[in-house]
């Protein structure tokens, strides 16, 4: 069988409606060839129906898919060249690892000694060497996860797919496979569309980020772009946390605009905006204490290596993150809060 | 076009022009391709059969497609072929049939003023598959059910047999009901024979004359669901309620109905209450009690309903009971409730749903029970044997056997509607996906002592019919004489071996025939319940939730109106295969079906979508997704689908008793002749051989399919062989 090269996912104005229901709505991105790209949103974003139009499990209702530049709307799922690790894995209870992995082969006909030897090639690269006998009930979740993994891997396919793959995992499992996951990518090169709700996760792996609500698009870029200058408030509240405070925008000069944030008047790149009402994003990290905007503690949680507050001010309550813990600050006290550049984004 | 399109439309172009179109008398095939052999080709270019034109036209026009490359416009274009060629064909098919009948005016459209034709054979058939095949594939080029050939395929196999095995049939039912023998409306006569008085008479209540089937069915109904009900209901508390003794035999008899052929307990009956059985010489004998036929009519038809159908009433009622958590009622108790209390105001209300099901359950059973009240019923007349009686009797009258079998299907269908909308939303979900600790509250002493009264009586009544059916095969008269004997056994089923294998018992052939015919089924049925299964549950397709509501509307259909059904819808062309054995291997698998699509249903709930779809991303098309995860994973699934049918086929008596024929005898309507000549002694040693032989056929199939292998160690096979049979 030929080694196919990675290639790219290209969607064109593609929409999925159950009926009255659109559950993806004129979305069109492209996923570069070797590039992992995160369909991050909430559940019922229309994310994990965008990865399964992908794979063909789902046809799409208008639009184009394109994979390595071929048309594929209308082709079945068993003809395309993508796989997938399911949210629940989906290993054949039935069938050995080595049955499992060599599946894929096997069903397209490649013969048993070959596909074995394929499917023990992938196994190893996954560090299963040992495990082919075993059956999926005698694995613990990361192996399971692995084997899963393994059998996504062994055609070599065009794109290869993640639904949630880690959900499964506990927390501290869950950043050991992650970064496994990462270098598998970028050691083989391949293209990656993984979705997942947590939004550290996304930032951790991705080329790309497309964050999707709704339905829609509601921004791509790489996480660094994402977090530091979110499209919308939606984004900005999803991707890492943020207060978001209602401004006026006074004046725009040479892309800086002129903002007063309660009696602090700062310039902040305007991204597009015109003089009006608009939003700040600020990043909880990004509020120094020290002098300028006078506010109270409410409530403060101390966390180890830093600091929680919920801290009311004449803009509203922020929420404020430091790591000065001494002197701890306590509820009730009065604090003043100045605010970093980088820390605060406008947005619509 | 793909291949597997142009494999297809060569099936339509073998069946239309090198084999016999119409099915051959004898495999005669004399005059070849002309005359009553003749191909549809051959008879349309020779003028014999014109209207078989237009079939011919659609498939040239298919191949024409089939040449080109595919584009979006051949699966438009396949889908308009396949549609014109299966209307033209239904069309000529049901327009031209025996001389006088068909629709003229169709005939005259398509060139077959006044002609006629036999009924359609293996030539048609080859072509029909075809036309089906070219229209599911072009739906599937224009992306329906995800673009998988197989899935439009089965959905359009699956619905042609549903549609004309049991709409077709059901329809002509109706048909016949409202058209008289000339085929013109006959509402006056419907209107006469529906509101007759031996239908609907209340004669009965002014004393003297009877009353009408229909109230008699009802009467006899309403009283098997509530007996039933109440005995499940004290079993089920007393099984888990109470520390009784003998839990597992009470478990065991639960499995007793569904290998009893239903008629085998009436028979038992008489042997023991007729006036010559066992208990009424005993009575007159040291009671002086007079012997009499009391037992022949309502009472006798009510006793082997009761004790044939509460073992279901049970095995419903023991789920619900089950279904109640603990914890529920212990809640109640922390709040000050006592036993009794909690008893009526928390385990009472939750029960409620259960026992309505398992009352509609009996309900219909009772009322599509056709054996007991055939053999027991005397002047008793229920909706089924009456309509028995309208078809073979001497009166033979179709029409009134229609208008009959509309009543009991109102009936029936009336009761299913209650179940499934009334009880689908009120049905309180007591088991939640948390473990639920807690032990069950004990049964008052009251209840208990109430419930093992009724229990205990009505178990031993059990054991002693079984006794009676065991042993009445080895006695020569019981009753009369009791003599130990093989004298019925070898008048059944002796083998001379002087020269060579010769079967010379009177009930080998019969046996043959019911073994073929449930061998042949079986895996039909089985086949065809659990691909509809998987489409129901994995395939989402327009008209998905209609297919589901037809075949849970098939449930509904008592086995009577079926056999009638089929007599009146498949002893005229096209379909014309009255007195074959086809019939009754179609008949079974049509009336078995539903429950080869609920164990299929049950069994892929259990298995998680995701790994067809993982099959299927991996390169695996439907059919290997089917064939490698599916079937291996639903092995129980099918071992329940195969046992079923396999045991209802043999056990039916209802819808077949119609439909065999000198040639193709089954054991069942074998048996109720001997009934009804009185020899009762061949008829119960022949049941025991049945029960042995299923008890046999059952273990062979649980072998056959073997256990699902998840992991080493090998899973125990839950073969739900003890769900209630309907």
């Amino acid at each position: 069988m030929p080694k196919s090269a990675p290639a790219s996912v290209e969607f064109n104005h593609v929409s999925m409606r159950y009926g009255a229901v659109t559950a993806v709505d004129d979305v069109s991105f492209t996923i570069h060839a070797g590039e992992l790209l995160t369909l991050l949103g909430p559940s019922g974003c229309g994310k994990t129906t965008t990865l399964r139009m992908i794979a063909g499990l789902e046809i799409a209702s208008e639009g184009q898919i394109l994979i390595g530049g071929k048309d594929v709307t209308r082709l079945p799922a068993a003809d395309r060249d993508v796989s997938m690790v399911f949210q629940s894995y989906a290993l054949f209870p039935h069938m050995s690892v080595l049955e499992n992995a060599a599946f894929g082969p096997m069903v397209k006909g490649l013969g048993k000694a070959r596909a074995e030897a394929m499917a023990l090639e992938k196994l190893a690269l996954v560090g299963l060497k040992g495990f082919e006998k075993r059956y999926p009930a005698e694995l613990s979740g990361g192996q399971q996860q692995r084997v899963a993994v393994a059998r996504a891997l062994v055609l070599e396919p065009q794109v290869l797919l993640f639904d949630e793959p880690l959900s499964n995992l506990d927390a501290k499992l869950r950043r050991n496979v992650r970064q496994e996951i990462r270098e598998l990518q970028q050691s083989l090169g391949l293209t990656v569309a993984y979705v997942t709700h947590d939004q550290e996760e996304a930032l951790a792996v991705s080329d790309r980020i497309i964050v999707m609500s709704n339905a829609k698009i509601a921004q791509q870029g790489s996480p660094r772009e994402l977090y530091e200058a979110p499209a919308n408030s939606f984004v900005a509240d999803f991707i890492g946390d943020a207060n978001l405070v209602e401004v006026t925008i006074d004046a725009v000069q040479d892309g800086q605009a002129q903002v007063m944030l309660g009696p602090i008047r700062l310039r902040l790149p305007a991204r597009g905006l015109t003089p009006g009402p608009a939003k700040a994003a600020i990043r909880p990290h990004g509020i120094l204490l020290g002098d300028g905007l006078p506010g109270t503690v409410r409530k403060s949680s101390y966390l180890g290596d830093h600091v929680e507050m919920i801290v009311s001010t004449p803009i509203g309550e922020l929420l404020v993150i430091t790591r000065q813990t001494d002197p701890l600050p306590v509820a009730g006290a009065p604090v003043n809060l100045s605010f970093a550049q980088q820390g605060i984004a406008l947005v619509q | 076009m793909r291949p597997s399109t142009r494999l297809a439309l060569l099936l339509g172009w073998l069946g239309y022009t090198l084999v016999p179109w119409y099915l051959p008398e004898g495999w005669d095939l004399a005059g070849y391709p002309f005359g009553r052999a003749g191909t549809a080709l051959a008879l349309a270019i020779s003028g014999a059969a014109p209207w078989l034109w237009p079939i011919g036209i659609a498939l040239l026009a298919a191949t024409v497609f089939a040449a080109r490359a595919e584009t979006a416009f051949s699966g438009r274009a396949l889908i308009a072929v396949g549609l014109f060629g299966l209307v033209t064909f239904f069309a000529q098919g049901f327009a031209i049939t025996l001389p006088g009948q068909g629709i003229p005016w169709l005939a005259a459209l398509l060139g077959g003023a006044g002609a006629a034709q036999p009924g359609m054979g293996f030539g048609a058939l080859l072509t029909l598959l075809s036309l089906l095949l070219l229209l599911c594939h072009g739906l599937a080029y224009r992306g329906f059910c995800r673009g998988d050939l197989f899935t439009t395929s089965t959905v359009g196999f699956v619905v042609l047999l549903i549609g004309l095995f049991i709409f077709l049939p059901v329809a002509t039912i109706l048909r016949n009901a409202l058209v008289d023998a000339n085929g013109s409306w006959a509402l006056g006569e419907f209107s006469d024979r529906l509101l007759s008085s031996t239908i609907w008479g209340l004669g009965c209540l002014g004393g003297g004359i009877a009353c009408g089937v229909a109230w008699n069915t009802l009467m006899l109904g309403l009283l098997t669901g509530t007996i039933t009900t109440l005995l499940g209901l004290a079993c089920a508390l007393l099984v888990l309620r109470t520390a009784m003794p003998g839990k597992r035999l009470m478990r065991a008899m639960t499995v007793l109905p569904i290998i009893t052929p239903p008629f085998v307990i009436g028979l038992a009956i008489i042997l023991l209450f007729g006036r010559s059985g066992v208990v009424t010489g005993f009575m007159s004998e040291w009671f002086g009690i007079p012997r009499s036929r009391w037992i022949y009519g309502l009472p006798g038809v009510l006793l082997a309903q009761v004790l044939a159908f509460a073992p279901i009433a049970f095995l419903v009622l023991i789920g619900v009971v089950q279904g109640i958590a603990p914890s529920l009622e212990e809640a109640a108790q922390t709040l000050g409730a006592k036993h009794w209390t909690t008893f009526r105001a928390v385990t009472w209300p939750l029960l409620r749903p259960g026992l309505a099901n398992a009352f509609l359950l009996g309900f219909v059973e009772s009322m599509a029970d056709f054996g007991n009240p055939l053999v027991l019923g005397g002047n008793f007349e229920v909706l089924s044997t009456k309509i028995f009686f309208a078809v073979v009797g001497a009166a033979h009258n179709q029409g009134m056997a229609a208008v009959l079998a509309i009543v009991l299907l109102v009936f029936t269908l009336g009761a299913f509607w209650l179940q499934q909308g009334w009880l689908g939303g009120k049905s309180y979900t007591t088991v939640f996906g948390k473990g639920d600790a807690g032990i069950p509250a004990k049964l008052p002493t009251f209840a208990t002592v109430l419930s093992a009264a009724v229990i205990v009586p009505w178990v031993l009544l059990t054991a002693v019919i079984y006794a009676v059916i065991l042993i009445g095969g080895f006695v020569k008269t019981m009753g009369r004489d009791h003599t130990p004997t093989l004298e019925h056994y070898r008048t059944g089923f002796a083998v001379d071996f002087s020269h060579g294998l010769f079967f010379e018992g009177a009930a080998w052939p019969s046996l043959f025939t019911t073994l073929k015919v449930a061998a042949i089924s079986a895996p039909l049925t089985a086949l065809i319940g659990l691909l509809t299964a998987y489409l129901l549950t994995r395939q989402r397709f327009a008209g998905r939730r209609l297919l589901e509501f037809t075949t849970m509307l098939s449930f509904a259909i008592p086995g009577t109106v079926l056999g009638v059904a089929y007599i009146l819808a498949f002893n005229v062309p096209p379909v014309e295969i009255t007195g074959t054995g086809l019939i009754l291997v179609l008949a079974f698998v049509f009336r078995n079906m539903p429950v080869g699509v609920r164990s299929g249903i049950a069994g892929l709930a259990q298995i998680d979508a995701s790994l067809d779809e993982a099959s299927t991303t991996l390169g695996a098309r439907s059919f290997t997704t089917l064939h490698r995860v599916v079937l291996p994973l639903l092995k129980p699934a099918l071992v329940a689908a195969l046992i079923y049918s396999f045991v209802r086929s043999i056990t039916s008596v209802s819808a077949v008793i119609f439909l065999v024929s000198a040639e193709y005898n089954l054991a069942t309507a074998y048996i109720v002749g001997r009934v009804e000549a009185g020899e009762f002694g061949l008829a119960i040693a022949y049941s025991s051989v049945l029960i042995v032989v299923m008890a046999a056929g059952i273990a062979l199939i649980q072998f056959g399919v073997g256990e699902r292998k998840l992991g080493r160690r090998p899973v125990a096979l839950a073969t739900s062989a003890a769900e209630p049979a309907r």
